[in-house]
């Protein structure tokens, strides 16, 4: 059982694998981080040994990469600025809806949520089918 | 595209022109702009901008961490006044 940086207890993986369920590192900072620690990223996490443990803590401290909480906080910060100063995106934020010009006559349904249906006040047959 | 950051932001010639006059006199005036492509410099951080939406100009006060936006950003061009079925909330 590793415990990495809080929470994050990936196992029978690869270490570069399951350092990827660390919120903020992908494959590229899992790499790094090996590298920097000095650990086969081809070893699975339960045949590393404590010592190597250590060193990849360590590794993640010294590349000074932003995880989990630290990294969620700051996220949030950047979207609670853009709603403060009431830009367009800050708008778009609140009010859930796509924030980078998409479209959304259709589809935008990740920021959207599922789909409602508006119900029409149907005042005898319109033109539209289906 | 990100702009080229040998040319530094993008500002109206004339709307910077005002803005810094505003300074040297310690004025504070609202600007009638329509200029929303202009970039917020630290030069305009505590005076009041009147936006062109395409319709009205909207009053925004510019504070320090605006610095970076377009004008644009905040004086919002297109009202939604909810779907006809929309009712509660």
């Amino acid at each position: 059982m590793a415990r990495l940086v809080g929470v994050d207890i990936p196992r029978d993986k690869k270490i570069a694998y399951s350092l990827r369920y660390i919120y903020g590192i992908g494959l590229t900072k899992a790499l790094a981080t090996c590298k920097k620690a000095g650990v086969d990223p081809d070893v699975r996490v339960k045949e590393l040994n404590e010592g190597q443990v250590a060193a990849i803590r360590e590794a993640i401290t010294k590349l000074e990469l932003k995880v989990e909480g630290e990294l969620r906080a700051e996220v949030a910060m950047n979207i609670k600025r853009l709603k403060d100063i009431g830009s367009y995106r800050g708008l778009r934020h609140r009010r859930g809806m796509p924030v980078n010009g998409q479209r959304t006559k259709t589809n935008a349904r990740t920021r959207k949520g599922r789909k409602r249906t508006v119900g029409l006040g149907r005042k005898g047959p319109t033109g539209k089918k289906g | 595209m990100a702009r080229s950051l040998k040319k530094g932001p993008y500002v109206d010639p004339k709307l910077m022109q005002k803005v810094r006059a505003m300074n040297e006199a310690g004025k504070k005036k609202v600007i009638k702009t329509w200029s929303r492509r202009s970039m917020i410099t630290p030069e305009f951080v505590g005076h009041t901008m009147a936006i062109h939406n395409g319709n009205k100009f909207i009053p925004v006060y510019i504070y320090e961490n605006m610095v970076g936006h377009k004008l644009g950003e905040f004086a919002p061009t297109r009202i939604f006044r909810m779907h006809s079925g929309d009712r509660k909330k």
